[in-house]
């Protein structure tokens, strides 16, 4: 049970992308079926960005100076030795790739509702029943 | 410093340029300019890229001088360089074809921004197979695929729309499996670099990550490629799209998909782990074979000539993934010719059908009657490279067929070399049946005639460049073979990067089976 409580955020994450599909499946109406691919895609948002979270970590942003330890194990001669912060803080990189994601996220909901506005104008409905009835009707 | 140092960034930067270039002009034939410069442009520049790497190099540039782990890298072997060869000179001759061929199809006021979304498309394209960095594969992946719905939009007929959008679902579904993917890629080794994961995974503290990852790029690049049970995309958007835009993704699109598998099953993942852990040869093999068999079956009773050839897609893609599915340099090297000659064979037949549905106004089979009596060069376009399809000799349908089955017999596989023939008999079928309408029976007509002329000269030139080339790589199959067979060496090398683990065991078993 305690194992299942401390995996929680990757069972929203769970939840959320099957929500997603199921309604991309179940749904006919295509704006739906858009709001059905949006929560899919947020569901692998909140993956990434829980799985940059370090525990006990803070938010990766500079607090106060940053200590000129040098590490003490390994090759400490190296000239390239990294200065270690003494502050715990989350991976930032998976943050800033779901910023590019989230665009990219965006950009496909955008040309997505377009598609949908141009197809109500020329079949005059967006229920995909009707659509594929008219479609049935048309000389291919 | 070196220009030539600068090819590889060169290859993205030129079409991406000429992008919002084309925007500026507002003006179609101008716009059309710009895509033809940018595409002879990139085919120049994979050409030196080809030549470069034909012997085994490694090109790795550094974008914006980050160092590779920490910043995007592209990485240019004989691969990739030959299949970026492949997407420009497609684009290149295509563009020369939509000249007219889109002049048509597209709406007059929009074609500044049918060649805008022609260069994304190269652009998102070109990024996929020149990157070295998973999740830039993807943000190039999205790039492509936006572009690609909206080329497919722009079809002449409202079902384009539908088309376009059911491919969005679908396709967004496959890009985010291939996000999922490199999430769970990042989180098993903490890198995005190819070359770095390659070298990291056999370090990777918990394997159920790194298989959870293979699985959902699997599924995901299925999608995108077309492959067998995951298809459905494929036939309406083919279909429905403008000839030209078919022309163009037949031959770019899903080869650059497949470029991706080879990339992540090979040297990402491994040999051992992709074909030897996974027994991915028993899921994928059975698919591409059971691809090639029913979708040759499904061609042969499809009454739109765009729709059969879509179908037959499906199918040569299933002999590409059969190839790469015996994991034996012969299978490989199969594929990856297969590769490049279905691409000219494919494009060739989609612009002949562009040729018939720019006279005829559609490409229905059964009122095809009377076509080689009006468009004779057409007609024999469409039969020089129905024939390459089939596998002719002197073609280069031949030479991938030939290679396929004789890799197939190496393996023992007598099952699946007969099944190659069977499906080849089934295209000759299909295409057979569309050659003998066009030839011998008399047009649908109240008048008992067909009232059109040849297609104009801007498209015959470019289809039968095209053709002239696919037959040029039949009768001088080596040079295809000789470059298929390095880069098939190359993919069986495994890792991208020198291993960090000191004993090399898990690199060498997979050669040789």
């Amino acid at each position: 049970m305690l194992n299942f409580l401390a995996l929680y955020n990757y069972w929203v994450v769970i939840v959320l992308m099957m929500a997603g599909l199921y309604i991309m499946i179940a749904r006919h109406n295509l704006v739906k079926k858009l709001i059905g691919l949006s929560i899919f895609q947020t569901s692998i948002f909140y993956l990434y960005i829980s799985m940059g979270k370090v525990s006990g970590g803070t938010a990766p942003i500079l607090i106060g100076k940053i200590s000129h330890e040098k590490e003490k194990a390994g090759s400490a001669t190296s000239a390239a030795a990294e200065q270690i912060t003494t502050v715990v803080y989350s991976n930032p990189l998976p943050h800033v790739l779901i910023l590019t994601a989230i665009v990219v996220g965006v950009a496909t909901t955008a040309v997505g509702l377009a598609l949908i506005v141009r197809i109500n104008e020329e079949y005059g409905s967006i229920e995909e029943d009707d659509i594929r009835a008219m479609e049935q009707r048309d000389p291919v | 410093m070196n220009f030539f140092d600068q090819v590889p960034a060169l290859q993205i930067a030129v079409p991406l340029i000429g992008a919002p270039v084309c925007v500026l002009l507002r003006n179609g034939r101008a716009a059309w300019a710009v895509t033809q410069f940018c595409s002879v442009i990139c085919t120049l520049l994979s050409c030196m890229l080809v030549a470069a790497t034909r012997d085994g190099t490694v090109i790795r540039y550094e974008l914006g001088s980050w160092s590779a782990p920490s910043g995007i890298e592209y990485y240019v072997d004989i691969v990739n360089a030959s299949v970026l060869l492949v997407v420009s000179f497609i684009s290149a001759i295509v563009c020369l074809y939509a000249y007219r061929g889109a002049e048509k199809e597209i709406q007059q006021d929009k074609h500044y921004l049918f060649y805008t979304g022609w260069l994304l498309c190269i652009t998102g394209l070109l990024g996929i197979v020149i990157t070295g960095d998973a999740f830039n594969a993807f943000v190039f992946l999205e790039i492509s695929s936006l572009a690609t719905y909206l080329l497919i939009s722009l079809g002449p007929d409202r079902n384009s729309l539908t088309a376009a959008f059911r491919y969005l679902i679908m396709g967004s579904i496959g890009a985010s499996f291939i996000l999922i993917g490199v999430g769970f890629l990042f989180a098993a080794t903490g890198s995005l670099n190819m070359a770095d994961i390659s070298a990291r995974i056999p370090i990777a503290d918990s394997p159920r990550t790194v298989l959870v990852a293979f699985s959902f790029l699997t599924v995901g690049l299925m999608i995108k490629a077309a492959i067998f049970p995951l298809h459905a995309w494929l036939a309406n958007a083919y279909h429905y799209a403008p000839v030209t835009v078919t022309a163009l993704l037949s031959g770019t699109a899903t080869k650059v998909s497949l470029y991706l598998l080879l990339r992540f099953f090979f040297n990402v993942f491994g040999i051992q782990f992709s074909f030897g852990q996974m027994l991915l040869n028993y899921v994928l093999l059975p698919a591409a074979i059971a691809g090639f068999v029913l979708m040759s079956v499904v061609a042969l009773y499809q009454s739109d000539l765009r729709r059969m050839l879509a179908y037959s897609s499906v199918a040569q893609i299933g002999y590409i993934v059969a190839g790469i599915c015996l994991v034996s340099p012969l299978g490989i090297s199969a594929g990856i010719v297969h590769i490049i000659n279905h691409a000219l064979i494919k494009s060739a037949l989609f612009m002949a059908t562009g040729c018939i549905v720019y006279r005829l106004g559609h490409a229905h089979i059964q009122s095809l009657g009377g076509m080689a009596k009006q468009m004779p060069i057409t007609t024999a376009a469409f039969i020089a490279s129905g024939l390459s399809l089939i596998g002719v000799p002197l073609t280069a349908g031949f030479i991938s067929k030939f290679n396929l089955i004789a890799a197939m017999l190496e393996q023992g596989w007598w099952i699946g070399a007969a099944l190659i023939l069977a499906s080849s008999l089934m295209a000759t079928l299909y295409i057979g049946r569309v050659v003998e309408i066009m030839i011998f029976r008399k047009p649908r007509t109240s008048t008992g005639t067909l009232e059109v002329n040849e297609a104009p000269m801007q498209m015959l030139i470019p289809l039968w460049l095209l053709i002239a080339l696919s037959i040029v790589f039949g009768i001088f199959g080596n040079e295809t073979l000789s470059i298929a067979s390095a880069g098939a060496e190359r993919l069986l090398t495994g890792p991208l990067a020198p291993a960090l683990v000191p004993e090399s065991a898990y690199l060498s078993t997979g050669a040789g089976q």
